[in-house]
């Protein structure tokens, strides 16, 4: 087992490479004037030069990429072009306010999914399993940003219940575990959590109808277990393929939010990835998109090795 | 008459599926008894019931698709009128089954030394640490070849033969009265196939257990069984002592087995299909002997009332009205 994290930990440093790579590229192919954001429209050549290399972008890109590598291992992603702010501070308070949303939606989206899907898959063609395939197919298939819209008309705008927007009073980007705080984390958690609640009940429903109908059930039967005792035996034989779907929409949560950031004005790192895209800041873009794609990376190893360690029919070698 | 009932008997059984959209009549009226000790294998053709009469003895059919009539009694418990606590408590103690594909009845996610430790605690009781203890016995019981290891292994990582030793020391953990073995060796090379014949014959001894033996096979039949009960579209048409049916079959259909493979006489692993037609619609069946539209000894009575079991020689019965003709055949 070891010796099969160390071969994956050292697998992944291609990945990582090839991602710091891909990240720092993808910013510069990208059309636009990098400092068009900072520069008044009248600048001169002269200033313009200037500017261009006291951010170092006249240099070459390899030698550029070379820079921001090694300044990044030691955890300096660079200042904002637009806010003058280290990227680097910007992009951990955005990942914590994200990872705080992902999280708690993604409690609440495993919960009911789970709970949906094995609902689903143990009584399957009953009214329940019924309920809740329609539940899920519209979670998957609604549109998120507009079920976040009718929320806030609905619970913000009508009822009165619940704050449209913001993270906390007042517009505080710190988050704080009083009510106040958590007032404003419902609804873009509930909006989130649809998506995996749906995904997640899908596959449990087919992974637990499919265990079901294998032999080493009515095997059970004979020998006497409970049905408690099934279910313990069917949850082991879902967990690994129902680990490796919740890991990977924890990943998409982590990184895939910026409509919803967007929409209820939540300062995380879609809603900082917006920013940095419309106002062209270079150095926050591309810490923004490196951060997330290294979690992206250590997600995925995370959810391999857990795999591994509970499923016997995955050779470790 | 006083003697001691059987230890299994089984009167008027009948299965039929609701779930489709005609009732499939499975099993349509068996009666079987089983001495304690006793070995007996029920032969017949795919599709003819043999599954599911073992499948109700221990009630693993759908319970709510299907309709289950008749009396099933083991060691004189009502196994039709168990509530759910004293069927589990009954399944896996008091009656067990090794299945056709180890591979398949077992759970792919936990040791094997798991699985029967699991069984053991849940019967007896007791810790987990004397239940894997036992597990290594029964492990060494059923020869399995450095057992301590093999409890550690899971069953993608054993060999056929030795998945279904491991089956067959799961089915023994708790010391049950009644093994039943639907057809434990169809899966299997030949020669593994004799290795867990004589395997189950010898703990059958040991044990001193009942064992009921799903066959297509006659010459397993004749290796591991005192009686044979053969079927035909969910009835028992013939039954008596192994020999007997051997050398004396009294039923057309039992005589058409054995002719069907008399030239390769008793070799192992010939199927019984040889029969010219079709088995019966189970949906749809006919109101005289289901075996009448295949029969060369066909009368018009045959096809309109089912017939009774005839006493044939001692302990030998068969449901056929022409038994008087295949006496001379
Ligand atoms: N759960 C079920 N629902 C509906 N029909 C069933 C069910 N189980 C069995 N049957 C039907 O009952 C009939 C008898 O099946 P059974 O499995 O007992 O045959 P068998 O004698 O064991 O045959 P084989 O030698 O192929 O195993 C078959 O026609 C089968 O299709
Ligand atoms: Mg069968």
């Amino acid at each position: 087992m070891l010796v099969y994290l160390g071969k994956r930990l050292v697998y992944t440093i291609p990945i990582v490479i090839g991602v710091s790579i891909v990240c720092f590229m993808l910013v510069h192919i990208a059309p636009g004037d990098p400092l068009v954001s900072v520069l008044p429209p009248d600048a001169s050549e002269q200033l313009k030069i200037q500017m261009m290399a006291a951010y170092g972008f006249d240099r070459p890109y390899y030698e550029q990429f070379f820079k921001w590598c090694l300044r990044a291992i030691q955890g300096d992603l660079g200042t904002s072009i637009a806010t003058g702010r280290s990227v680097t501070g910007e992009v951990l308070n955005a990942v914590r306010n994200t990872l705080l949303l992902a999280v708690v939606a993604t409690f609440i989206g495993f919960f009911f999914g789970l709970l949906f899907g094995f609902v689903a898959g143990y009584f399957r063609n009953s009214a329940i399993d019924k309920i809740a395939s329609i539940l899920s197919v519209i979670g998957v298939s609604v549109p998120h940003y507009w079920l976040g819209m009718v929320l806030v008309i609905v619970f913000a705008a009508q009822l009165n219940w619940l704050p449209p927007t913001g993270a906390g009073p007042g517009g505080s980007s710190e988050w704080r575990p009083d009510w106040a705080h958590i007032r404003h984390l419902i609804l873009p958690a509930v909006t989130m959590s649809v998506i995996p609640m749906g995904i997640v009940a899908r596959t449990i429903r087919a992974l637990v109808a499919d265990i079901l109908s294998q032999d080493f059930v009515p095997a059970l039967r004979a020998k006497g277990l409970s049905e408690l005792g099934i279910f313990g035996h069917v949850v082991k034989n879902a967990a690994p393929t129902a680990l490796a779907v919740m890991g990977l929409q924890l990943g998409y949560l982590l990184g895939g939010s910026i409509l919803i950031e967007t929409v209820f004005s939540w300062p995380g790192t879609g809603f900082l990835l917006n920013a940095a895209i419309f106002q062209r800041d270079l150095p926050l873009l591309q810490g923004t998109i490196l951060v997330l794609a290294l979690f992206f990376v250590m997600l995925n190893l995370i959810v391999d090795v857990v795999q591994t360690a509970i499923d016997p029919r995955i050779q470790r070698s | 008459m006083l003697t001691a009932p059987p230890l299994v008997d089984i009167q008027d059984l009948k299965v039929t599926f609701t779930g489709g959209p005609k009732p499939i009549c499975a099993v349509n009226g068996v009666d079987l008894a089983l001495e304690r000790g006793e070995t007996l294998a029920i032969l017949g053709e795919s599709g003819s019931g043999k599954s599911v009469t073992l499948r109700a003895l221990l009630r693993l059919n759908p319970e709510k698709r299907t309709k289950v009539d008749g009396r099933i009694a083991v060691g004189g418990e009502d196994v039709l009128a168990l509530k759910p606590r004293e069927l589990q408590a009954f399944r896996g103690r008091t009656v067990s089954m090794i299945f056709q594909e180890p591979a398949l009845a077992l759970d792919p996610v936990y040791t094997l030394g798991h699985q029967i430790a699991e069984t053991i605690v849940k019967h007896n009781g007791g810790s987990y640490a004397d239940a894997k203890a036992k597990a290594l016995d029964l492990f060494e019981r059923v020869r399995i070849p450095s057992p301590e290891r093999r409890l550690e292994n899971y069953p993608h990582e054993m060999s056929g033969g030795m998945r279904q030793r491991a089956m067959i020391a799961l089915a023994l953990a708790c010391n049950p009265k009644v093994l039943l073995a639907d057809e434990p060796t169809t899966a299997l090379d030949a020669t593994v196939q004799i290795q867990i014949l004589l395997l189950i014959r010898e703990l059958q001894r040991e044990f001193g257990i009942a064992v009921i033996f799903v066959t297509h096979d006659i010459g397993v039949a004749v290796e591991v069984a005192d009686r044979v009960a053969v079927m035909y579209g969910g009835r028992i048409v013939e039954t008596g002592p192994i020999r007997d049916i051997i050398r004396r079959p009294r039923h057309p259909y039992t005589i058409g087995l054995l002719k069907s493979r008399a030239h390769d006489a008793m070799a192992k692993g010939t199927r019984l299909d040889a029969i010219p037609g079709s088995p019966p619609d189970l949906a749809n069946l006919p109101p005289g002997c289901s075996f009448a539209p295949r029969c060369k000894l066909g009368t018009p009575a045959c096809t309109e009332a089912v017939p009774e079991p005839v006493a044939v020689g001692e302990g030998h019965e068969a449901r056929c009205f022409r038994t008087d003709q295949t006496a001379a055949a």
